[in-house]
């Protein structure tokens, strides 16, 4: 589905190696409320676990918060941003995937030497932060 | 800071008369000198009636070849100040000895070397690598513009607007204290209470902005603007580096603008990010700004390995040995630089497991890039070298920039680094690769491309002057610091207690001298090259026997670059062209739709300087008021639908008329 | 090269008669402009994640957050999202006036999370627990208020939007303006997913 956007949606595609135009855009109202529908219930969930107090374990809650984190974001990705492999000849996805690893890299690169640095410099535990002066 | 409220700080901010340096003979003399040559400059201008010329022809222009040239003309006049703070540091070590304080307390001292580092990368070689990638990747991948031209022209007066940020603070208060990352808690509220960290700041963030946009510009104008037949496999290797640049460029630029902007919370609003108390951590700075870092310094030095791999092609009149694998390289380099940031802090103390990790990293990307050294050496293996100007940097580069890698990767070794952290072995490490590398491979494209920007060769006599002086000034200026670093001499230090060491300094100091000399040729060889360039004319537009699609075209290209769209067939596309029998299309021309100029660009900027002023003399008013008119002003922008227009078929008729009649002259 | 097109001469063809266009690159630049957003996001959640738990003695997550707020300003979003979605089909039928209409919608939800937002700081502050007090609230102000700041702009973007669409119609130019615009939207909303999950309901969990 060509919308247009560009003025000349004309014969030179034939010579245009590169690209088969843009798919991305536009969702159907169908789309629009599946994914309207599945963010609610993703983010209604993981309120529902903490402001109800669902598992005593903070890890099954925090892990499933994460989760649920996860799954939205994906969700949004290709309900609302209408995400795929086509779109601008594959280039946007790409670009995603790019940054997500840089994301990934950094934030868990940081969170890494970070935490050595505090074991190795000052051994101080949550408990001892909290009651520091 | 609202303790006492009264119409002055509320008209003035923090400014007093205190803050303009008249008590600093250095600095009266160096602006008394700037001012004087301003004022030339300005009635000059005046005189001729250029201002119109200026404004209508370059300053508003979206010509992505003008903006290029602007970015490169601003890359030297960076070159000249930042290299005046070098010689000044090197005088300043080698007599300041035995008692001596030499020429420079250590406050302006500490300014000296920050500045200096500030602008050498992102207000010399930023700029000079950005303005190459801007005129030469559309001519390269036969396109008529980049993708968004007004953006572009916006990004290089962002850039500028930085820059004189940065200059201002030479004459207006101070500027940063604390070396070119300016790393907390010496950078915070704290210890630098004075304006020099907010001069710092807001020269970069202005800055950034325009770096992050034009990268993004590229990457869409490569993506997207290809002439048709040019797969990615097919682009000139300079392209794709520039392809590879722009991508670290978007992605890192944010982290360093993210990272300042929590240091400017800390000194404006008294956060706790990177504060010795209430829980800040000033390493999580450190950690921060070098995720920036690295990937920085390959943003520098990817273009220089393009360049260097085009002119070797050429030069040699050969294919570039290993293309695919060229490539590889390139986007290893590019996603290793995202992984070895913390080799710039192992002494920082995050233990054996992190600095061994990011130790091995750090060796591993030195194999991709000495793939590229090799396949430049196959290059020119049994090549017909032509030992032109160009290529004289480049053989320079690939000697130079190997024995910096070589002290690179014995910095690599963590418990090494523990021993060389902070000396000036590592100063003489990272001026060996970015002189060798990235000054070398930015003078050897300025060279290279000269004639196709201007019509006419760089003189050849001065151009082998100017790398004589500096290829043998780095070696002189540089090697004692490996030496003294080996000794233990830590960097930064403004005056020194052992006698035995001041003739590395001095021997430094005199390479420093033959660099002038080498800079002192560059100027000689433009004016030199300006006086004879009926002699240097390029007629072919193909002075070099280029093999890529900007040497199809005329020097310097029309407007539109190029009349016909090129079709690509194979990577050295014009090569292929001549090899071929292409021949110049003589009739049919058509009108071509170009972008128009604007001059919004020059005064979102110019708001921006006002805007950063503001902020760093808390002229709260200023700030307010340049924030607003800067929303108006781009809002005003958006209402312009009208951006284009036809360059009529008879201009262009008349524009390839003219080619056509140079070269017949060169028949 | 067999793959080389000739001409009918059985010439190769070296360059095209005709004009070539090549695709308007705008959608694709904004989408490159979001992921160098997503990563000045990034370092903040990063700082966030490092320094979260210094609270430097004072309030932490579970003493301050009203996950109830929260949750009404998730929903605000979620619901600005789904009618600029109804936005977007409008434009697509060429139905200005729903379009602007659905546009006013989505400014209005935008309006009322940034109420929410500054309610929700203003009462923290007075709390005495401002990006002042630790190490934690900086970085919760920061992050929070950088996503706030973006829903600002976008707010300001919307309205500038439906001028534009109102003197000149859904003409191509505003067509790809509202569909960049579509995606910043979005694209706040995935950012304020990881708000909402790291911040405050890992953080209230602790």
């Amino acid at each position: 589905m060509t919308t247009h956007i560009t003025h000349h949606e004309d014969a030179h595609q034939a010579h245009h190696g590169h690209s088969d135009g843009h798919d991305a855009g536009h969702g159907s109202m169908k789309s629009y409320m599946t994914g309207f529908i599945l963010s609610v219930i993703l983010t209604a969930v993981p309120f529902w676990l903490v402001m109800g107090d669902v598992f005593s374990s903070k890890a099954v809650t925090v892990a499933l918060i994460m989760v649920f984190a996860a799954i939205q974001i994906v969700v949004h990705m290709v309900y609302f941003l209408h995400m795929n492999s086509r779109s601008e000849g594959g280039w946007t996805l790409l670009a995603l995937i790019f940054t997500f690893v840089i994301l990934v890299i950094a934030l868990s690169g940081s969170l890494w030497v970070m935490h050595h640095l505090n074991i190795n410099m000052m051994p101080v535990s949550p408990d001892m932060m909290r009651n520091a002066p | 800071m609202f303790s006492h409220l009264d119409t002055k700080s509320l008209i003035f901010g923090r400014l007093d008369l205190g803050a303009f340096p008249i008590h600093e003979p250095i600095l009266v003399a160096t602006f008394i000198a700037v001012a004087l040559g301003g004022i030339a400059v300005v009635g000059a201008l005046t005189y001729f009636r250029l201002w119109g010329y200026l404004w209508k022809e370059w300053f508003t222009s979206v010509d992505h070849k003008k903006i290029g040239i602007m970015y490169i003309v601003l890359a030297i006049i960076m070159l000249l100040r930042g290299f005046a703070d070098a010689l000044m540091m090197r005088t300043q070590q080698a007599i300041a000895f035995n008692g001596n304080e030499g020429i420079f307390p250590p406050h302006h001292y500490d300014q000296i070397f920050t500045a200096h580092g500030v602008i050498m990368i992102f207000f010399m070689a930023m700029p000079f690598v950005t303005g190459l990638m801007n005129f030469v990747v559309p001519l390269q991948i036969g396109a008529r513009d980049v993708s968004f031209p007004f953006l572009n022209n916006f990004s290089f007066w962002m850039t500028a607007a930085g820059a004189a940020l940065i200059m201002i603070s030479l004459f207006v208060g101070e500027f940063a204290r604390t070396g070119w990352l300016a790393y907390p808690p010496l950078s915070g509220a704290d210890y630098s209470p004075g304006v020099g960290v907010d001069y710092y700041i807001w020269g970069l963030q202005v800055a950034g902005v325009g770096t992050t946009l034009s990268g993004i510009n590229l990457i869409a104008t490569i993506v997207k603007m290809r002439a048709p037949g040019m797969t990615m496999m097919k682009m000139p290797i300079f392209t794709w580096t520039s392809f590879c640049t722009n991508i670290l460029i978007v992605a890192s630029f944010p982290i360093l603008t993210a990272t300042l902007a929590l240091l400017s919370l800390d000194r404006y609003v008294g956060t706790h990010f990177f504060t010795n108390d209430l829980g800040g951590n000033p390493m999580m700075y450190v950690n921060l700004i070098w995720i920036w870092g690295h990937p920085e310094v390959y943003i520098l030095i990817l273009p220089a390995f393009g360049i260097f791999s085009e002119i070797v092609a050429t030069f040699c009149g050969k294919r570039l040995f290993g293309y695919a694998s060229m490539v590889y390289a390139t986007c290893v380099i590019m996603i290793l630089s995202y992984l070895v940031w913390l080799h710039h802090f192992f002494t920082m103390g995050s233990g054996a497991s992190v600095n061994a990790f990011f130790g091995i990293t750090t060796m591993i990307i030195s194999i991709p890039t000495g793939a590229k050294i090799f396949n430049w050496l196959f290059t020119m293996y049994r090549g017909r070298i032509r030992f032109e100007v160009p290529m004289l940097w480049t053989i320079g580069f690939m000697v130079t920039f190997v024995i910096g890698g070589m002290t690179g990767v014995m910095l690599a070794v963590p418990p090494a680094d523990f021993v060389l952290h902070n000396s000036l072995f590592l100063i003489a490490h990272f001026h060996n690769v970015i002189i060798g590398g990235v000054v070398f491979g930015v003078l050897a494209g300025f060279n290279y491309w000269f004639p196709k920007a201007f019509g006419f060769r760089l003189d050849a006599f001065w151009g082998k002057m100017s790398f004589w002086f500096w290829l043998v000034g780095f070696y002189f200026a540089f090697m004692p610091l490996y030496v003294l670093g080996l000794m233990g001499v830590t960097r930064r230090v403004s005056q020194f207690e052992d006698p035995s060491l001041q003739i590395w300094f001095i021997i430094a100091a005199f390479g420093a001298f033959l660099i002038a000399l080498g800079i002192a040729s560059f100027i000689i060889q433009l004016i030199v090259s300006f006086m004879k360039r009926e002699e240097l004319r390029d007629l072919t537009g193909d002075p070099w026997n280029g093999r890529t699609l900007e040497w199809s075209t005329s020097s310097p290209p029309p407007d539109y670059n190029f009349a016909f769209t090129p079709v690509i067939h194979d990577h050295d596309s014009w090569y292929d062209m001549k090899r071929r029998g292409y021949t110049r299309p003589l009739e049919g021309f058509r009108p071509i739709h170009m972008p128009k100029n604007t001059g919004t660009g020059v005064i979102l900027a110019g708001l921006s300087v006002a805007l950063g002023f503001g902020l760093i003399w808390y002229m709260w008013w200023l700030a307010a008021l340049s924030l607003v008119a800067i929303i108006v002003v781009s809002i005003v922008h958006t209402f312009n639908y009208k951006r284009d227009f036809y360059i009529p078929a008879d201009e262009v008729v008349a524009t390839e008329a003219e080619r056509t009649q140079l070269l017949t002259r060169k028949a | 090269m067999s793959s080389t097109p000739l001409d009918t001469k059985g010439e190769p063809v070296f360059y095209l008669q005709e004009d070539h266009h090549p695709e308007n690159s705008t959608l694709l630049g904004f989408w490159i402009y979001l992921m160098s957003d997503c990563l000045i996001f990034a370092m903040l959640f990063a700082t966030y994640a490092v320094l979260g738990r210094s609270y430097a003695a004072g309030p932490a997550p579970a003493d301050l957050f009203d996950l109830t707020l929260v949750a009404i300003n998730t929903a605000m979003l979620l619901f600005s999202s789904i009618t600029y979605g109804f936005a977007m089909l409008a434009m697509e039928k060429n139905n200005k006036k729903a379009t602007l209409g659905w546009l006013a919608i989505t400014g209005i939800f935008g309006l009322a999370f940034l109420f929410l937002e500054l309610y929700e700081f203003h009462h923290l502050i007075l709390e005495g627990a401002g990006p002042d007090r630790s190490a934690f609230l900086s970085s919760f102000f920061t992050l929070v208020g950088t996503h706030g700041l973006h829903v600002t702009f976008g707010c300001i973007w919307l309205v500038t939007l439906m001028v534009q669409v109102s003197l000149h119609g859904l003409i191509p130019e505003n067509r790809r303006r509202l569909m960049c615009l579509s995606m910043f939207w979005h694209f706040l909303d995935v950012v304020w997913i990881g708000v909402f999950s790291l911040v405050y309901l890992i953080g209230v969990v602790g």
